[in-house]
C-alpha cells in the first residue's frame, strides 16, 4: 500500500497503480523516479556523493526542469522561489551541503512553500566520501522542518510523495535524509505512472513571504503551530509503525538500521520511525510501556536517543552502540551480545588469521592526471599550501604531499589570506589550491575578500573543466548544464580579474617548468594573484599518446619519478619501470627524471 | 526462511565490478529472488580497492555483509582476497583471479606486495579456486571481459541454471561484445569445473 493514501488531499490516480513493475533501484535512482511520479516540475542540485546520482537520474526523465546549481545554497534558493511559485520541487546534496544551504533554509521553514519542497540530504557514515560524518537529523531539529528517513529504494521513492504531500498540506519543507547504504544500495521498487504536473496558483502575499521582522514574528508562530500539527501526524502517519515481536526486547530505529535490526533480531518488537522530525511521542510512549528492555538503534548522533531519554523513559543506546562509523549486522550482534539480549557470540575463527596485511589501496590521481605536477611542484618548493575539496585532496598524500590542509568546499582561499596576514614569516610562501567547480561553487567570495583586504596570498586553480570527483558533472565553466544543452561559458580569468586581482596567469600544468616559473614569480609578487592550470581531466578528455619508455642504461634506480605517485610508474630491481597499459603519455615523469632516462614514447611507425 | 547467499565482489576500480554485479542481480531478479546490491561510488574510478555486495534469497533485509558471513568471495586481484578473506564464512569458497595490481604504496617501495597470497590462502583450510581470468580472457578475444570469465566461475558454483545467466549477460553487455563475453563465460565455467583453474 502506497503511504501517500493516507492524506487525503494529495491527489494521486488510484487506476494507474495496479500495473506494478518492479526494477532494481538504487535509493538514488528511486528518488529521481519519485520525483518524476509524483509531479516535481523543478529539480535542483550540486553534485556531492553519495547524492549526485539523484540528478543525473532525474535528467533523463521528460517534462521535468533540472539544473546544476553552483552551490547548495543556490540550489535551494532556486527550488525555495519555484515552490512559492506553486511548483513541485525536489533539491539534493550531501550532508556538507546542508551546511551551504543552512541560511535559507532556516527561513523557508518560517515562510512555507506552496508548490512542495524536498530537499534530499544524502548523509554519509563512516565517511566514505565526505571529510566529515555529521548527522543531519539535527538540521530537521533545529530548522524545525519536517524529516523523514527511508531505509531502502522503495521507501526512498515513496516519501518523495510522502514528503511532498507532507510539504504542501502542512506548509512546510520537509527533508528527505538517506545514508550511503540508502542511496548507493540497490534493491526492488515498484514502478508507477506519473500523476499530471500541476502549478499550484500563486497569489502575493508579503506576510507569509516577506520575511522582516514584523512579518517573520508571525511566521514564527505560525511555525510552532504546524510543528505542533505536524507533531500530531506523526503518531498516525504510516512511516511511523510498530513491528510486533516479543515483549522482552523492544527497539526503537530509523533509516538503514532498521534493516540490520530485522535481520539481526528477528523476533524482537521494533518502532520503525519512518518520521523523525517530530517525532511520535505518544507512539514511543505506548512501545516503550510494550517492553521490558528498550534500546535505540541510530547510526552517528544519539539524535533519537536524547529525545526519548528527555520523556523520561529508560533506554539503552550510545553505552554499547558506537557513535561513529557505518553499522553493520555483526557489529550489531556484538553489541546486543554484550547487553545480554543475543548469546555471547562463537568465537570468530578469522581464515585471514596469521596471514600478511594487506597494505592499503587507497584511491590516487588518475595516469595521466594534468594537475598531478602542481603538488609535485609545490611539494618541491616547500610552500604552505591550503587545499580544497574534490579529486586534488588526493595530491595530499605520500608521495605527493603536496597540501598541508584541506577543510570545506571553497576554504583554501580564506585559508591562506589569513595565514597571509597573520604570520609574517609564511607572506610569500602560501599557496592556496582549488579546483574549478570548487572555485565556481564558494571560492569567489574568498578570493573578492583576498583582493578587497590586500592579501598578497596565490591563488592556484586547478582548472579541469568539470567536476571530477564525483563523475563529471557540468558547471558554469563547461558551456553544458545538466540537461546537456549548450550554456554560456563562465571565463575564469576575465571573473577573477573583474574581481579586482591584477596578476592572473595561465599555465599549462604538464609544463613543469613553465609552472614552477610562474609559481615563484606570483608567490613573490606583492598582491593577490591567480594561476589558472588549465588541463582537462584526464577521464574526461582521453588523448592517449605513446607510453613512456625507459632507457635502462640511463636509469639509476634513483626515484625521483615515484615522487610523481603515478599508477603507471614503479621501481623494480632498481630501475624505474612505465606500464605501457596505465601510461597515457602526459610526460611529466620525462621532465623530471635527472638523468634522462625516462623517454618520451614515439608513435609506430 | 532461507538465509540469504552473500556474495562479496571485490577488486581494483576500472575492473568491471560494477558490471558483474550487475549481470548477478539480473541472474537473481530473472530466479525470482529478492535482491539487495551495495557498492561505494566516489573513489572507485581512481584506483582504489572496490567492494559489491550481493545477497539474494527470499526476503533480504540489509545490504551489507559482516565479516565472516560471504558465502562467495569473488575476488578479482590478488591482493584484494587477501584483504577482504576475513568476509569468507566457515564452508565458503573463494575465487580468485590471480591477477596482480600493484597499489601506489607498493610502486612507491613504501609497502611490500604479500608474496605468494594463494598458497598462504589455500594453507589456512579454505577452500580456494583460483583462475587466470585475465589470461582467459585474452585468449576470447578481449582482455576486459576477465570480470565475465570470473562470473562463468561463479555461476559454477551457484545452484542458477546457465541459461538464465546467459540471458542475464545479453540483456546486460552491448550486443557487439556478447559473443566475445559469452566465451569469457564458458571459459570461466569451464575451468572452475575442472577444479584445477588454469
Amino acid at each position: 500500500m502506497l503511504i501517500c493514501e493516507s492524506l487525503g488531499k494529495f491527489k494521486f490516480d488510484p487506476d494507474r497503480r495496479f500495473k506494478i513493475l518492479k526494477e532494481l533501484l538504487s535509493g538514488n535512482a528511486a528518488i529521481a523516479r519519485g520525483a518524476y511520479e509524483f509531479g516535481v516540475t523543478l529539480a535542483a542540485g550540486y553534485p556531492g556523493t553519495p547524492s549526485t546520482e539523484i540528478l543525473e537520474n532525474l535528467s533523463r526523465y521528460e517534462g521535468i526542469y533540472s539544473e546544476w546549481a553552483p552551490n547548495e545554497k543556490v540550489a535551494l534558493e532556486v527550488a525555495i522561489g519555484a515552490a512559492m511559485a506553486g511548483a513541485r520541487t525536489l533539491v539534493t546534496m550531501k550532508h556538507v551541503g546542508v551546511n551551504v544551504a543552512a541560511d535559507p533554509l532556516f527561513t523557508v521553514a518560517y515562510t512555507g512553500v506552496n508548490g512542495g519542497l524536498v530537499l534530499v540530504s544524502a548523509d554519509d557514515p563512516g565517511m566514505h566520501s565526505s571529510q566529515n560524518e555529521q548527522d543531519n537529523r539535527y538540521y530537521a531539529k533545529s530548522a524545525k522542518v519536517a524529516m523523514l528517513e527511508p531505509s531502502d529504494s522503495q521507501e526512498a521513492k515513496d516519501m518523495v510523495c510522502l514528503g511532498l504531500a507532507i510539504s504542501e498540506q502542512y506548509d512546510i519543507p520537509v527533508m528527505l535524509r538517506t545514508t550511503t547504504r540508502v542511496s548507493h544500495s540497490q534493491s526492488m521498487v515498484e514502478m508507477g505512472e506519473p500523476v499530471a504536473r500541476e502549478i499550484k496558483p500563486y497569489s502575493k502575499d508579503v506576510k507569509k513571504n516577506l520575511m522582516v521582522p514584523a512579518f517573520g514574528r508571525l511566521r514564527r508562530v505560525s511555525l510552532a503551530d504546524r510543528m505542533a500539527r505536524l507533531a500530531e501526524y506523526s503518531e498516525s502517519t504510516p512511516v511511523n509503525f510498530i513491528v510486533p515481536g516479543n515483549d522482552k526486547v523492544g527497539v526503537i530505529t530509523s533509516g538503514i538500521s532498521c534493516q540490520l535490526v530485522k535481520e539481526v533480531l528477528p523476533d524482537a518488537s521494533v518502532l520503525k520511525l519512518g518520521m523523525t522530525n517530530p517525532l511520535p511521542v505518544g507512539l514511543i510512549k505506548k512501545f516503550a510501556a510494550q517492553v521490558e528492555k528498550l534500546f535505540v538503534v541510530e547510526e552517528l548522533e544519539p539524535y533519537l536517543e536524547e529525545q526519548i531519554r528527555m520523556l523520561g523513559i529508560k533506554v539503552t543506546g550510545k553505552e554499547i552502540f558506537p557513535y561513529s562509523g557505518e553499522f553493520s549486522q555483526g557489529l550489531l550482534r556484538t553489541c546486543f551480545a554484550s547487553a545480554g539480549v543475543l548469546p555471547a557470540q562463537p568465537k570468530f575463527e578469522d581464515p585471514a588469521k596469521g596471514l600478511p596485511q594487506a597494505p592499503p589501496r587507497p584511491p590516487v590521481l588518475c595516469a595521466g592526471c594534468p594537475h598531478r605536477g602542481v603538488f609535485y611542484t609545490l611539494r618541491r618548493l616547500k610552500l604552505t599550501v591550503t587545499g580544497d575539496i574534490g579529486c586534488y585532496t588526493l595530491g595530499g598524500l605520500p608521495p605527493l604531499e603536496g597540501i598541508d590542509a584541506c577543510v570545506c568546499m571553497g576554504a583554501s582561499i580564506g585559508m591562506a589570506h589569513g595565514i597571509d596576514k597573520a604570520v609574517p614569516e609564511l607572506k610569500g610562501r602560501t599557496v592556496a589550491v582549488i579546483g574549478d567547480s570548487t572555485f565556481l561553487h564558494s571560492g569567489i567570495t574568498g578570493l573578492l575578500n583576498a583582493v578587497y583586504n590586500n592579501s598578497d596570498s596565490t591563488v592556484i586553480i586547478l582548472d579541469n573543466r568539470t567536476t571530477a570527483m564525483t563523475g563529471h558533472q557540468d558547471h558554469p565553466a563547461t558551456g553544458r548544464n545538466l540537461m546537456g544543452q549548450e550554456a554560456p561559458e563562465v571565463d575564469i580569468t576575465m571573473l577573477c580579474r573583474s574581481l579586482g586581482v591584477k596578476r592572473v596567469e595561465v599555465v599549462d600544468p604538464l609544463d613543469i617548468s613553465r609552472l614552477q616559473e610562474v609559481i615563484k614569480a606570483e608567490t613573490a609578487a606583492p598582491g593577490p594573484s591567480v594561476i589558472i592550470a588549465r588541463r582537462p581531466c584526464a577521464l574526461l578528455k582521453r588523448e592517449v599518446k605513446p607510453a613512456v619508455t625507459v632507457d635502462q642504461e640511463k636509469c639509476t634506480g634513483c626515484k625521483t619519478c615515484l615522487k610523481l605517485s603515478c599508477p603507471a610508474i614503479s621501481v623494480i630491481e632498481n630501475k624505474a619501470l612505465v606500464s605501457a597499459d596505465a601510461c597515457v603519455g602526459c610526460n611529466l615523469c620525462v621532465q623530471v627524471c635527472k638523468t634522462g632516462a625516462m623517454q618520451r614514447g614515439q608513435a609506430d611507425a | 526462511m532461507l538465509k540469504p547467499i552473500d556474495v562479496l565482489m571485490v577488486g581494483v576500480g576500472g575492473q568491471g565490478t560494477i558490471l558483474a554485479s550487475k549481470v548477478l542481480a539480473a541472474v537473481a531478479q530473472a530466479v525470482g529472488y529478492d535482491i539487495k546490491v551495495s557498492e561505494i561510488h566516489g573513489m572507485a574510478q581512481r584506483g582504489g580497492s572496490v567492494v559489491t555486495q550481493v545477497r539474494l534469497g527470499e526476503k533480504v533485509y540489509s545490504p551489507l555483509i559482516s565479516e565472516g558471513e560471504a558465502d562467495v568471495i569473488l575476488a578479482f586481484e590478488e591482493l584484494e582476497a587477501l584483504r577482504w578473506l576475513s568476509y569468507l564464512k566457515p564452508g565458503g569458497i573463494i575465487i580468485i583471479n590471480n591477477q596482480q595490481i600493484y597499489p601506489v604504496s607498493v610502486l612507491a617501495g613504501a609497502a611490500e606486495y604479500p608474496q605468494n597470497i594463494i598458497p598462504q590462502v589455500q594453507s589456512r583450510g579454505v577452500n580456494v579456486q583460483v583462475l587466470q581470468a585475465l589470461e582467459h580472457a585474452i585468449a576470447c578475444g578481449n582482455a576486459k571481459a576477465a570480470n565475465v570469465v570470473l562470473l562463468g566461475a561463479l555461476a559454477q558454483k551457484l545452484p542458477i541454471e546457465e541459461k538464465i545467466w546467459r540471458d542475464a549477460l545479453a540483456a546486460t553487455i552491448p550486443p557487439r561484445l556478447l559473443e566475445v563475453n559469452n566465451a569469457a563465460f564458458t571459459a570461466g565455467f569451464t575451468a572452475a569445473t575442472s577444479g584445477t583453474g588454469c
